[in-house]
């Protein structure tokens, strides 16, 4: 479903991912785990048209979609839950919503809006209260419930647990594993790497913007090598979550 | 009392021409970050198009719609032609552009035209005086106040209540989230230029109304007057642009009414500039807190 070759990424003259090539198939949870600064994050902005490619390609149903715009990707099916949620915190969380549908017809965005209700209670409860008020697990539901509304194939999500406590890390765990089971195709950068891994079909490590090993998401997670030698930041990240 | 109240309608009269203009410069700068100093140069081109169409016989109620068109366009061509170049230029670099668009009208008319006023008719009603519990107003501040406040109304509607208002508000605020969700950035920026042009056409409207006449530097006081309204209301922030405005219309022609007459009265504006400085030494963000954007 989506295969990025040899891309290479920048920001003027700084080079964030040097010439990774990955894929994912669809119906997978593939991970995407990495020290801070890996380039996880530069990574999948490429993918979702925030930036383009300095180097290499990416395809998406066989189709070259490198630099293209994110509007056009996401009618493509292909959405991204960006890190740090970035929802739109002066509009109510039905607001939001219905901006996320823009993709549909209005028919179809009023029923994706009563299935993101039914899926997300907690935000049902809070339709009509701007986003800026929820709090961090809600906003991170929301920002998940948002991607669901352009009825995508394929959602990228970034740091989806970032800043959350660990009752709500276990929340938006379970939710992963829900998106999972209803077919959804998923690419997860995720600083609590260990736990992704064991959730994911197969994970990449990125380190210094390289892919440094690959392989399936349990074997990887019990690769405690990996872990001493790559994922120190990672790791810790996981023992100050508690996870 | 009656001078209270005539002052005040007077007061909100003047400044919803500023609310207008000034909404639309913060409209732009939520899209964009672009202080749009060529915004008021969207009066002068409406004027221009009344005064050509005067010419041709048209009266008031055809050149009024012609008014707010020709401005709607003239502001798209501004996005297509300049500003949609230097998108994602530095902010001083969208600046510099909208001085050098505002700069080149004035030159276009003054070649190409006249630098001096030209006059046409405005409708003959605006002057006359209608009496409302006893006190006298004129048309013009009624109509004046009366379409701010339908188009006001038609704005809130706009950006409350249809997907291209919520694209536009999602796009102030983070215009790359915005895009995340599927929203075409050229869209949103051209329906906001279209609308800014829309809100500018209706202050022309209004403007040519009182003073039906057209000169190359027509929009250059409005403007000014615009800017620092969307700045009192904190840059970007719609109510606050609204706010702003009347409350500079209101400053204005209260100081001028209550000034003495000569000296002081020359100088309301020194006077409402100084209340101005004194506004952002107690609130520097201006009267509406705007949560920073990212630019396109």
């Amino acid at each position: 479903m989506l295969r990025i070759e040899d891309v290479t990424a920048r920001y003027g003259a700084v080079v964030a991912v040097h010439g990774v090539t990955l894929h994912v198939d669809a119906g997978e949870l593939v991970a995407l785990v990495g020290p801070n600064g890996a380039g996880k994050t530069t990574l999948l902005n490429t993918v979702a048209g925030l930036m383009a490619p300095a180097r290499g390609h990416v395809y998406f149903d066989g189709r070259d979609v490198s630099g293209a715009e994110p509007a056009r990707l996401v009618r493509a099916g292909l959405v991204l839950v960006p890190e740090h949620r970035r929802i739109f915190r002066d509009l109510s969380v039905a607001e939001n919503l219905q901006l996320a549908g823009v993709t549909a017809s209005a028919r179809d965005r009023a029923l994706r809006l009563d299935v993101a209700k039914e899926h997300f209670p907690v935000l049902a409860r809070r339709w009509t209260t701007a986003a800026g008020f929820l709090s961090g697990g809600e906003a991170q539901q929301l920002a998940i419930a948002r991607a669901l509304m352009a009825d995508p194939r394929l959602v990228l999500l970034d740091e989806p647990t970032l800043g959350l406590a660990p009752a709500l890390v276990d929340v938006v765990f379970d939710l992963l594993a829900d998106l999972r089971r209803r077919g959804y195709t998923l690419l997860v950068v995720e600083q609590n790497a260990r736990r992704v891994l064991q959730l994911a079909d197969r994970g990449y490590l990125l380190r210094t913007g390289r892919l440094a090993a690959e392989g399936p998401g349990p074997e990887l997670a019990a690769h405690e090598d990996l872990f001493g030698t790559y994922l120190g930041d990672a790791a810790e990240a996981e023992t100050a979550d508690g996870a | 009392m009656n001078t209270f109240v005539q002052t005040l309608v007077d007061g909100i009269g003047r400044g919803s021409t500023y609310a207008l203009l000034a909404l639309g410069i913060s409209l732009i700068f939520g899209v964009m970050h672009l202080v749009n100093f060529a915004h008021a140069e969207l009066i002068t081109v409406g004027a221009y198009v009344a005064y050509f169409l005067s010419t041709r016989g048209l009266g008031w109620w055809a050149l009024a719609p012609a008014i707010v068109v020709s401005a709607v366009l003239a502001s798209m061509l501004t996005e297509r032609v300049a500003f949609r170049w230097v998108r994602t230029a530095s902010p001083f670099t969208m600046l510099l552009t909208s001085f050098a668009l505002e700069r080149l009208s004035h030159a276009l008319w003054q070649v190409f035209v006249s630098p001096t006023k030209q006059s046409f008719d405005g409708p003959s009603w605006a002057f006359d005086t209608v009496s409302l519990g006893g006190i006298r107003f004129e048309v013009h501040d009624l109509v004046t106040i009366g379409t701010t406040a339908v188009v006001l109304a038609l704005t809130a509607f706009v950006f409350r209540r249809t997907l291209f208002g919520l694209s536009v508000r999602a796009a102030s605020e983070d215009f790359d989230a915005a895009r995340l969700m599927g929203v075409r950035a050229n869209r949103v920026i051209v329906g906001a230029f279209a609308f800014a042009g829309f809100l500018a056409g209706v202050a022309a409207v209004l403007t040519l109304m009182r003073s039906p006449s057209a000169e190359p530097t027509l929009g250059a006081d409005p403007l000014i007057k615009a800017v620092v309204a969307a700045i009192i209301g904190g840059l970007g922030s719609f109510s606050g642009a609204v706010v702003g405005g009347l409350a500079l219309g209101l400053a204005e022609v209260v100081l001028r009414g209550y000034l003495p007459e000569g000296v002081f009265e020359r100088l309301t504006d020194a006077f409402v500039f100084v209340l101005i400085a004194l506004l952002f030494i107690a609130r520097p963000q201006g009267l509406f807190t705007v949560r920073s954007a990212e630019r396109v």
